[in-house]
C-alpha cells in the first residue's frame, strides 16, 4: 500500500471502510486483553456475540488437542486443571529463569530451566512452550475475533506495552505478533494510548500524568502535549505490582484471621473471595466474606478502612514511583494540566484518593479504565494507516549500558532519552595482545551489573594484537521508534572491521522463531470454526468430568434406570466429541445436562440436609443470615 | 519552518533516490519519496541559526515540526528503504534536539564546531586558579548548609547559573572563544553542583 504524506492540516478525509483489510489496536494485558478498531476517529471495542469485550489472557493446553484454548473457557479450566493452563504470561515476556525466582502462583511450578539460558520455558501438562508462543495464542484469538466481527482480514495492529517494558520484553511481544500473523505497525506505550483515547492530542496542551494500575503491572508516565505531538518526558513504575497484589494482601489477612493455615489448593477460592470483596468495597463501606474451605466455614467482615490499611503500603509504592517520575522530569505536581487513570485497579477508592492528593486535582476517569488503552491503540492504528497529525515521541524507559571492568556499568543511553536514538562509546583492550572482547549489554538504573537486566552478550573477535589500550572498539547502541535495541561493535583504529548484531539474551533465536512460525502455519486450520469446536469440546469435557465425580460420590441417589439414562447421554456426548460437528457436540452436551438435572437436584438436597444436621438452632440462624 | 529546513538541507542539485528526478527537498517533489539525511550540523538540521542564545520554545517548535515530517510513524506504510531513511532522519533530529536543549551541551557543542572542544570537566582539571577557588567555595557551602537552608542556597545557585548563561551568550555573540570556554567550565561545575544539591534536598526514591 502506497501512502502519501501530507503536511499538517492537509490530511485528506480517511477512506477507511472501503478496504477489505483493517488495522486494529490491541491491549495485550497481564490479566485481560482487548482488541478495538477505529473508523473515522471513533474507536470501538470488538466484542463477542454476548457483548463481552474482554478476553482473559489465559491459555489452556489440553491433552490430545493441537489447538490451545484461550480466554473465558481457559479461565474455567484454570480452576479445575491449573497444570494445563498458563495465566499472566506477560510477566514472563523476555525473562530468564533467574528473573522469575520470586514469581509465585501457578506459573512458578511450570517454569523449566533447560540450562541453556535464554527465555524461560513452561511445562504445561508435558508440553514445552515459550511465553512468546503463549502470547501468540492470545493475539491469534484477538485477531480471529476482529476478523469475525469486522468481516475483514486483520493482519496489522498497534500493540500496547507497559512504558516500563525493557528491550527483551518488547522484542518478545513483536515475536508473538509474528507468530499470530500480525504485522506490528507500532508498539505503543500503554499510557500514551490512554492519552490518545481521551483525545488529549486534539484538545489539550500541557503536561499530563498517566497513572496505570492494572492487574499485574504498574506504570506511571509523564506526557507533554503540544500541537498534536505526544512526548513521553519520563516514565517509571513496577513491572510486578498490581491489583492482584491487593487481592493477595486481603487474602493473607483473611487466612491469618481464620488461623490454622490453609492447603495450597485452597488459596484460589480465598483469592477469588478477596477480589469480590475488593470490588464490593469500591462502593460499600464494609462487606462480609464467607469462606468454606477444608470443611471449616468462617465469616469475615472487612471495612473499607481496614482494606485501605492492608493495601496502603502497595498504593504507597505507586505514589513513590509517581513522585520519582516527576522528580526525574524536574516537574512539580502543580504544573500538570491533568491526570488520567488507567487500569481496573484505579477503581479502588484509596488509589483514587492518593492520586488526587499527590497531583492536587481530580483525575480523568470517564472512559472505562479497562478499555481505554485498547481504544487509544485503535486510534493510533488508524492514524498510522491513513495518516494523522498526531505524533508519538517516546523515550528509552530504562538506561542502556555495558558491563565494564569489575562488574560496573557504563551507561551509553540514559533513560528518558528520546527515541529513535543512536549512541556510540569507545572502549579499549586491557591486556597486551588481546584479540577479543566480551561485550555484555545491560539495562537498568543500578550501579552494578548483577542488579540490572542482562539483555545480550556477544564477543567481538578478530581484533589485531596490539599493546593494551591501543585498540579502539566503538560500540554503537541503536534504539528504533518501537524501543527495540540493536548493538554493534567494531574495532576502528586499524581499519579492521568486525561487526556483530545482537539478539537479546532472553529473546528467541532465529531458528526457534522459524520453527514456531512453521508450526503456526501448519496449524493454520485454526480458523473460527475449529476454535468454536474446540470450545464446545472443552465444555463437554468439563461436564463429563463433573458428572463422573458426582456419580462416584453420590451415585447411590440414582436408580439403575436413571443411571443408565445418564450413561447413555454421556456416551452420546463422547461420540459427538470425537467428530468435527460443533452443533452435535453442543446438542449432546445440553442433552447430558438435562439428563443429569434431577440427579443434581437430589444431590443438592442431600448436601443441605447434611450441612444442617448437627447444627444447633442459633448457629443455623447465623448461617442462614450469612447465606 | 518546513521551507527553511529544505533550503538548508540541499546544497547542490541532487537526484531523487527513488525516481531519479531532480529534488529540492528531503521529500522528492515528483514521487513523494523520502531521501536519506544529509550532513548537517544540529542547528541547521532544525532550521535554526547557529547561536548560543536560542529561544527554548522556538527550539521545541522546530523539533516538533521536523519530527512531524520525518518520524518513522509517518512512513509506516512505505517501503524498507524509506523506513530506514526516516529512522535515520528521526535519530539525527533527536540528537540535535538533545544537544541543543540544555545550555551546557549546547555550549560544549558550539565550542566543538569551532574546533575548541572543552577540556576535561571532572572538576579536577580546572586550571584557572580563580575558577578553582570559586568551585571550592561553592562545594564547601553545599557541604555546610543545613537541610533547612538548602532552598536559599539553591536560589543563589540558580541566579548564578542564569548569570553564567548570560555571559556565555555574550561571549559567543562576540566570538570570544576563550571567554566562552571559561564560562562553559563554570557552567559545567555549577550544573554538577546543582544536581548534587537536588539530591541532598530530595533523596532519590529508588525506582524498583
Amino acid at each position: 500500500m502506497l501512502l502519501d504524506i501530507y503536511e499538517p492540516g492537509e490530511t485528506p478525509l480517511p477512506h477507511a471502510g472501503d478496504s477489505d483489510r483493517a488495522a486494529v489496536g490491541i491491549d495485550l494485558g497481564t490479566t485481560n486483553s482487548l482488541v478495538a478498531v477505529s473508523v473515522n476517529g471513533r474507536p470501538e471495542i470488538l466484542r463477542d456475540a454476548l457483548g463481552d469485550g474482554i478476553v482473559p489472557s489465559v491459555v489452556a493446553y489440553l491433552e490430545g488437542d493441537d489447538e490451545p484454548v484461550v480466554g473465558r473457557v481457559a479461565t474455567r479450566i484454570l480452576e479445575r486443571e491449573p497444570e494445563l493452563v498458563v495465566a499472566s504470561v506477560k510477566r514472563l515476556m523476555g525473562r530468564g529463569t533467574g528473573d522469575v525466582a520470586s514469581l509465585g502462583g501457578h506459573l512458578a511450578q511450570k517454569i523449566r530451566d533447560d540450562g541453556q539460558g535464554g527465555m524461560v520455558r513452561l511445562d504445561v501438562g508435558g508440553r514445552i512452550v515459550s511465553p512468546v508462543e503463549v502470547s501468540g495464542e492470545i493475539l491469534r484469538t484477538l485477531r480471529q475475533r476482529a476478523e469475525m466481527v469486522l468481516g475483514k482480514t486483520v493482519d496489522q495492529a498497534v500493540i500496547t506495552v507497559p512504558a516500563y517494558f525493557d528491550d527483551a520484553a518488547r522484542t518478545a511481544t513483536r515475536d508473538a505478533a509474528r507468530l499470530a500473523g500480525i504485522e506490528v505497525l507500532r508498539l505503543v506505550n500503554e499510557p500514551t494510548a490512554a492519552a490518545l483515547a481521551y483525545g488529549l492530542d486534539q484538545a489539550a496542551e500541557g503536561l499530563y500524568a498517566i497513572y496505570d494500575l492494572g492487574g499485574g503491572t504498574f506504570d506511571v508516565s509523564l506526557l507533554k502535549l503540544e500541537k498534536g505531538v505526544f512526548q513521553v518526558l519520563a516514565t517509571g513504575g513496577d513491572a510486578a505490582l498490581g491489583g492482584d497484589d491487593f487481592d493477595r494482601a486481603l487474602a493473607e489477612h483473611l487466612i491469618g484471621e481464620r488461623g490454622g493455615g490453609i492447603a495450597a489448593g485452597d488459596v484460589k477460592p480465598v483469592l477469588a473471595a478477596a477480589r469480590r470483596a475488593k470490588e464490593a468495597l469500591t462502593d460499600a463501606d464494609a462487606t462480609t466474606i464467607d469462606l468454606d474451605i477444608g470443611g471449616r466455614a468462617t465469616r469475615h467482615t472487612v471495612t473499607r478502612a481496614g482494606f485501605n490499611a492492608l493495601i496502603a503500603p502497595l498504593v504507597g509504592r505507586t505514589i513513590a514511583a509517581a513522585r520519582a517520575v516527576l522528580q526525574d522530569a524536574g516537574v512539580g505536581a502543580g504544573e500538570l494540566s491533568g491526570v488520567v487513570l488507567v487500569g481496573g485497579s484505579t477503581r479502588v477508592p484509596l488509589v483514587r484518593g492518593e492520586v488526587t492528593a499527590l497531583f492536587g486535582r481530580e483525575p480523568l476517569s470517564d472512559i472505562d479504565p479497562d478499555e481505554v488503552v485498547a481504544l487509544g491503540a485503535a486510534l493510533q492504528a488508524e492514524a498510522l494507516t491513513i495518516g494523522s497529525d498526531t505524533l508519538l515521541l517516546d523515550v528509552v524507559p530504562l538506561s542502556l549500558g555495558l558491563e565494564t571492568m569489575g562488574g560496573l556499568i557504563e551507561k551509553v543511553i540514559p533513560r528518558n532519552t528520546p527515541i529513535p536514538v543512536s549512541r556510540a562509546q569507545d572502549f579499549t583492550t586491557y591486556q597486551d595482545g588481546q584479540t577479543a572482547m566480551a561485550i555484555h549489554v545491560v539495562q537498568g538504573e543500578r550501579e552494578m551489573v548483577d542488579q540490572n537486566r542482562s539483555l545480550a552478550r556477544f564477543v567481538l573477535a578478530g581484533i589485531p594484537a596490539m599493546v593494551a589500550g591501543a585498540a579502539r572498539i566503538r560500540v554503537t547502541f541503536t534504539v528504533d521508534a518501537d524501543g527495540l535495541l540493536t548493538v554493534s561493535a567494531r574495532e576502528a583504529l586499524t581499519g579492521v572491521e568486525a561487526r556483530v548484531e545482537v539478539k537479546p539474551t532472553y529473546g528467541l533465536t532465529d531458528d526457534e522463531m522459524t520453527g514456531m512460525l512453521r508450526a503456526s502455519l501448519e496449524n493454520a486450520r485454526s480458523d473460527v470454526v475449529t476454535r468454536l469446536l474446540a470450545e464446545a469440546r472443552v465444555d463437554g469435557r468439563r461436564l463429563i468430568l463433573a458428572l463422573d465425580a458426582a456419580l462416584a460420590s453420590d451415585g447411590e441417589l440414582l436408580s439403575v434406570g436413571e443411571r443408565a439414562g445418564i450413561e447413555d447421554a454421556k456416551a452420546a456426548l463422547e461420540t459427538a466429541m470425537t467428530g468435527d460437528d460443533r452443533e452435535a457436540v453442543v446438542a449432546a452436551t445440553e442433552a447430558l445436562e438435562a439428563a443429569g438435572r434431577p440427579f443434581a437436584e437430589r444431590r443438592m438436597d442431600r448436601n443441605i440436609r447434611r450441612a444442617l444436621s448437627g447444627v444447633d438452632v442459633s448457629r443455623l440462624e447465623s448461617r442462614l443470615q450469612a447465606g | 519552518m518546513g521551507a527553511r529546513l529544505m533550503a538548508i538541507e540541499i546544497t547542490a542539485p541532487v537526484s531523487c533516490n527513488s525516481c531519479g528526478g531532480q529534488i529540492e527537498d528531503a521529500i522528492c517533489g515528483g514521487c513523494k519519496s523520502l531521501q536519506p539525511p544529509g550532513q548537517l550540523d544540529h542547528f541547521a538540521r532544525l532550521g535554526l541559526e547557529r547561536d548560543f542564545a536560542i529561544d527554548g520554545q522556538a527550539l521545541e517548535r522546530a523539533y516538533f515540526a521536523a519530527q512531524r515530517r520525518f518520524h518513522p510513524d509517518r512512513f509506516a506504510g512505505r517501503g524498507a528503504k524509506e523506513k530506514t531513511f526516516s529512522l535515520q532522519h528521526a535519530t539525527l533530529i533527536n540528537e540535535a534536539y538533545e544537544t541543543l536543549r540544555e545550555p551546557l551541551p549546547r555550549a560544549r557543542y558550539l565550542l566543538e564546531l569551532e574546533g575548541r572542544p572543552l577540556p576535561g570537566e571532572d572538576g579536577k582539571t580546572i586550571a584557572d586558579p580563580a575558577l578553582l577557588m570559586e568551585a571550592m567555595e561553592w562545594r564547601e557551602a553545599l557541604e555546610e548548609t543545613a537541610p533547612a537552608d538548602l532552598p536559599a542556597l539553591k536560589a543563589k545557585l540558580d541566579a548564578e547559573l542564569a548569570t553564567v548563561e548570560g555571559e556565555l551568550a555574550l561571549a559567543f555573540a562576540g566570538h570570544d572563544l576563550a571567554g566562552a570556554t571559561n564560562q562553559a567550565l563554570r557552567l559545567s561545575y555549577l550544573s554538577k553542583l546543582g544536581s548534587e544539591l537536588r539530591r541532598k534536598a530530595a533523596p532519590r526514591i529508588a525506582v524498583p
